[in-house]
């Protein structure tokens, strides 16, 4: 991240409520974004998390408020932002390979006709593919591979706009131990030239990775250093809260004592 | 064999073999999309809700095909229209424009003064009349269907792929799902001729289904989509002049069997590779 671009707001929401017919779904989201920052965003299912990221992408409509993502409404920039959904939500059994899947990543706004990709874009997707190290699997139908190589094709795809701000929806939520490492290391990496929003269940990933956290129950909770602790745990999922495994919260019974 | 083949110098046979082809095209083509996109039963309610224009256009004295055209436009863009706009489940709306489509069309043939016409050609084919102006209109659609397609091939491509992601990325999906809608009401068009409007799904599915057990990328899948639906076509058409059935029941009796002694012996050659697990 350039030094003058540091204090630059990479986003700004002001009070923003999100309904569903007459559901609420977000209510007086207030939260600002510095450029650099690795911003981690928690809460329970059906808190909101994943509707935020479709409002900054403006993919939603607002009841109220507003979203600036670089100064500009949301859908202006497209160019701006890279998002990586879950990887539930794409059909792994679409007949393509890994290297056309991050070219789609290309495709931006327009309809020119009969477009071919380049040489030099298909060069471009291969240096992503190297980058978040799957260039091998290039080839690849995608329903060959794993849910950790998925995950990083997608978020090869996002990068083909080299964004400024780049959205994960749970980036970690299927995939095993070992990528899930691999993940949050290139993350860190990519945090050095791009804002990051992490949308995640995965709690051990806040203290260990982001800078700033987010607390969603369809309201902000907490926002600030990403340090939890029980009282906001307790305050966004609204019960005691010991762990959070796949977002559901549990109560963790302590173990006996035997006399 | 010499008698066998005299039946190409027939006119009516030559059409309809020029007919089955453009099917097969549009099969190939729209057959892969809607089936990737999951849009099936919304081709189905189309394809229903034309009769309704089938039923306006002996009414009124036009084509019915022409009619059929109409209604069939009318109720794909009235389906996406709500879908986006409305609170309602798109399956309860095909449901909807399935059913008054059809009420339509019994109604508005009812409203006929004289004997009712012969309308069992629209609604189960009949390949084997289709006439000069038929093929005029099947090959002008088949064409329109076409274009579009092959003109923004890697945008349909990352549409089918991840729609949401096409979306961030600033492509129009939403004027893509309106074209995809018109695009399918077309191919409903194309195909009434051949299969009639109760059929239509059979070659719009099973093709796609065969062609997608033995291919890796969407253009190649079109490719023997179309391929295979043009072999259903031509022995569907060569087993009703044979044994004088109807040519729409033909066709997709005998693309219905092919699928499923594909489908058995695709998932044997499966079981035969997969090792037991003790």
């Amino acid at each position: 991240m350039h030094p003058e671009n540091q204090n630059a707001l990479a986003l700004n929401i002001n009070n923003l409520s999100v309904k569903y017919g007459d559901t609420p779904a977000l209510s007086g989201i207030t939260l600002k974004v510095n450029a650099g920052d690795y911003l981690g965003v928690i809460g329970p299912n059906g808190g909101g998390k994943s509707t935020l990221l479709k409002a900054i992408m403006g993919l939603v409509k607002t009841a109220s408020g507003n979203i600036k993502v670089s100064g500009h409404t949301p859908g202006y920039l497209h160019k701006n932002i890279g998002y990586v959904p879950q990887t539930s939500d794409v059909d792994k059994s679409f007949p393509i390979n890994v290297q056309e899947v991050v070219l789609t990543g290309m495709l931006v706004r327009g309809f020119p006709i009969f477009r071919k990709y380049s040489q030099k874009e298909k060069e471009a997707a291969d240096n992503l593919l190297n980058e978040v190290g799957v260039y091998a699997l290039k080839k690849r139908h995608i329903k060959e591979l794993s849910g950790g190589e998925f995950q990083k094709i997608l978020i090869a795809r996002a990068l083909a706009v080299n964004p400024g701000l780049l959205l994960l929806d749970e980036p970690t939520s299927s995939v095993d131990a070992n990528s899930r490492d691999q993940i949050y290391n290139l993350l860190e990496t990519l945090n050095a030239r791009m804002t990051i929003i992490l949308v995640t269940h995965d709690l051990l990933a806040i203290s260990a990775h982001v800078g700033v956290l987010a607390c969603l129950n369809r309201q902000l909770v907490y926002h600030g250093k990403a340090e939890l602790n029980s009282e906001i745990v307790s305050n966004m999922y609204n019960c005691p809260v010991d762990l959070i495994a796949h977002g559901v919260p549990h109560r963790v019974l302590k173990e006996h004592v035997h006399d | 064999m010499i008698s066998f083949l005299s039946i190409f110098s027939y006119q009516f046979f030559q059409n309809a073999v020029v007919a089955g082809i453009l099917c097969s095209i549009v099969c190939g083509i729209i057959g892969v999309i809607i089936s990737e996109k999951k849009l099936v039963m919304m081709s189905g309610g189309i394809a229903h809700a034309s009769y309704g224009g089938v039923g306006l256009g002996y009414l009124i004295g036009i084509e019915p095909i022409i009619g059929a055209f109409l209604f069939s436009v009318g109720s794909a863009i009235g389906i996406g229209f709500l879908k986006r706009n409305g609170r309602f489940r798109s399956d309860v709306l095909i449901g909807l424009f399935w059913s008054f489509g059809m009420a339509l069309g019994i109604l508005f043939i009812t409203l006929m003064p004289g004997y009712p016409p012969e309308i069992s050609s629209y609604l189960f084919g009949s390949i084997l009349s289709v006439t000069n102006s038929d093929l005029a209109l099947m090959t002008s659609l088949t064409i329109l269907v076409i274009l579009p397609v092959a003109m923004l091939f890697n945008h349909w491509k990352a549409y089918m792929f991840d729609e949401e992601f096409a979306t961030v990325m600033g492509l129009k999906t939403t004027i893509m799902e309106y074209v995809l809608f018109i695009l399918i009401a077309m191919s409903v068009v194309v195909l009434i001729r051949a299969v009639g409007i109760i059929l239509t799904l059979a070659l719009l599915t099973a093709p796609t289904a065969i062609a997608g057990l033995f291919t890796k990328s969407i253009g190649s899948r079109m490719v023997l989509s179309a391929i295979a639906g043009a072999f259903f076509c031509l022995a569907g058409i060569f087993l009703s002049y044979i044994l004088n059935i109807p040519s729409g029941a033909a066709i997709v009796i005998f693309t219905a069997i092919i699928f499923l002694l594909v489908y058995i012996a695709f998932n044997l050659r499966i079981k035969n590779r997969t090792p037991l697990n003790n």
